[in-house]
């Protein structure tokens, strides 16, 4: 039988180095593509950012000029929308998941949350088309919303539920032990204590939904004019981006590899600014 | 000013098990009271049927009365957060609120409760902290240290401290000190003397030196059953039953 005692051999040892040296060439190699196409976005888009580029609609093609700020603005509104129904509706089946639901109806919830974020975009984009655009006549920033929306909640149910079952009971019954009603401790201890890991979970939902076209094309349909209404089409970056890019027009190009770069940016400054202001009043954690 | 307890035939189970068998007690207000016994014998299930812990825990149940001063604890209409406000409980291992800073921790109980007013939780978080001997350890990083960067032994000070603040009338206690060491140990055992001035305790602990240093009267529990409850002297110098004398000299447990 091999002894203990003896020094681990060469062979081991090299065997060991080659791992540690797989893994930090994988995570190099997840680096680089991200860092590829931020680099090669601002090397072709910052050229055509301007001020123009923030501050005006589009200009008819083959006139110089014109901006993005509708689509820009339009984003923002069609993700504020989004927002508003993805994270409460989220956050709060996350809750149940994780502190209230018992047996087989908690499965079913899951289980639907799956699919719902398997469901590929466009087809996300056709059904809200029938649901909401259909019936109201009109394509609208509205149902933009509503599309984007319905995509966020999975990726935020079950990263809330998963974060929220990460809580030790400890602290639930402590919450309990004070004679605190129970749906006070899952809001104001429960949830706070997990709300680093729950805040992550609704910027990745906000990220990944920032850059969708394809539901958007049957819902908030874009526009070459200045709109904020929710009742009418809006225009959307992905969107404005999309048709610049595949148009023949040089000067749209330009515009669209600029607008590409602006929705990144965009999205970076969001998440960024989330997590500034959710770290302050942060206290010492150390002892 | 604190209450009695008076536990008739009280039974538990978890699901199918059962892991309290008829227990009827008389605890006395203002006095401390330990439930001492061996491992598994039940004496953390019965503290938690006091102040209705036992429920939350699914499939589990209880028949009998627990009455704590003049209220039933369990008659139906009576909400159990309302049973749980006027008795405090502090856990075996310290749980502080982790995000939440030493001064939100202590005021948790009133904050979360709906009183807000300023000078009101100062002073509770202040009275409680002084109660727990811990205010002199942190009264300047109230506010910019969180609840869980404290030693083990002044988190469960700050776990006390934090009960104490809701002014209940019953303190429980489970095994307060067997996650302490030695010196922190010592502390609380001091802070549970002075406590039973205002409030009347009850300390589950293994460790029967303890019981016997802290405790007014002792109840030993097995295997569900109360055997034997009576003064702390007579328990540990000359008990009644059998199975009492051979715990308490080690013969098993």
């Amino acid at each position: 039988m091999p002894s203990l005692s003896r020094p681990v051999s060469l062979a081991r040892r090299f065997k060991n180095m080659c791992f540690v040296g797989l893994s930090g060439l994988a995570a190099t190699l997840v680096l680089a593509p991200l860092a590829a196409i931020f680099a090669y976005l601002v090397y072709k888009g910052v050229g055509s950012l301007n001020w123009d580029f923030l501050t005006h609609t589009p200009r008819p093609v083959g006139e110089p000029g014109g901006g993005m700020a509708n689509a820009i603005v339009g984003s923002m509104i069609i993700l504020g929308m989004g927002s508003a129904i993805g994270v409460p509706l989220g956050i709060g089946s996350g809750i149940y998941m994780a502190e209230f639901g018992r047996g087989r109806y908690v499965t079913l919830v899951r289980f639907t949350a799956d699919v719902l974020n398997g469901i590929p975009s466009i087809v996300v984009g056709i059904a809200v088309y029938a649901l909401v655009v259909l019936p109201q006549q009109h394509f609208s920033a509205f149902s933009g919303g509503v599309a984007l929306g319905i995509m966020m909640i999975p990726t935020i149910a079950r990263t809330t539920e998963e974060m929220l079952l990460m809580v030790p009971n400890t602290i639930r019954e402590a919450a309990l032990g004070l004679g605190i009603p129970q749906w006070r401790a899952t809001l104001q201890v429960t949830l706070r204590t997990a709300s680093k890991g729950v805040i992550t979970g609704a910027m990745l939902a906000f990220a990944r939904v920032a850059g969708e076209t394809a539901p958007l094309l049957f819902t908030a349909f874009g526009n070459q004019f200045w709109s904020v209404k929710p009742n009418q089409p809006i225009a959307a970056l992905p969107i404005q981006i999309f048709a610049y890019a595949i148009s023949p027009f040089d000067e749209w190009h330009r515009q669209a590899w600029a607008g590409a770069l602006i929705l990144i940016v965009l999205i970076v400054v969001a998440v960024s600014a989330v997590r500034v202001v959710t770290s302050r009043g942060n206290m010492e954690n150390n002892a | 000013m604190g209450v009695g307890i008076e536990v008739k035939d009280l039974n538990a189970w978890f699901a199918k098990a059962q892991v309290l068998k008829d227990v009827s007690i008389k605890v006395g207000a203002n006095a401390v009271t330990a439930v001492i016994g061996p491992s598994g014998c039940g004496k953390s299930t019965f503290i938690r049927c006091l102040n209705r812990m036992h429920e939350t825990i699914p499939e589990a149940r209880l028949t009998g009365s627990v009455r704590v001063g003049e209220m039933d604890v369990y008659e139906p209409g009576i909400i159990a957060a309302d049973v749980r406000r006027r008795i405090g409980m502090v856990f075996q291992k310290p749980n502080p609120f982790p995000t939440m800073s030493i001064y939100d921790n202590v005021s948790a109980g009133l904050r979360l409760n709906g009183y807000n007013k300023r000078h009101e939780l100062d002073a509770a978080v202040e009275g409680s902290l002084r109660m727990a001997a811990l205010w002199d350890e942190v009264k300047d990083v109230l506010k910019k240290k969180s609840g869980s960067s404290l030693s083990g032994g002044q988190q469960q000070r700050l776990c006390i401290a934090r009960a104490l603040a809701v002014q209940p009338e019953l303190l429980l206690m489970d095994e307060p000190c067997s996650a302490l060491d030695p010196i922190s140990t010592g502390k609380i055992e001091e802070l549970i003397f002075q406590l039973k001035a205002e409030y009347t305790v009850v300390i589950v602990t293994h460790n029967m030196q303890q019981a016997a240093r802290v405790a007014d009267q002792t109840g030993f529990f097995l295997m569900g059953k109360l055997i034997e409850f009576d003064k702390t002297e007579k328990i540990f110098t000359t008990p009644t039953d059998k199975r009492t004398e051979d715990y308490i000299t080690g013969r098993f447990g």
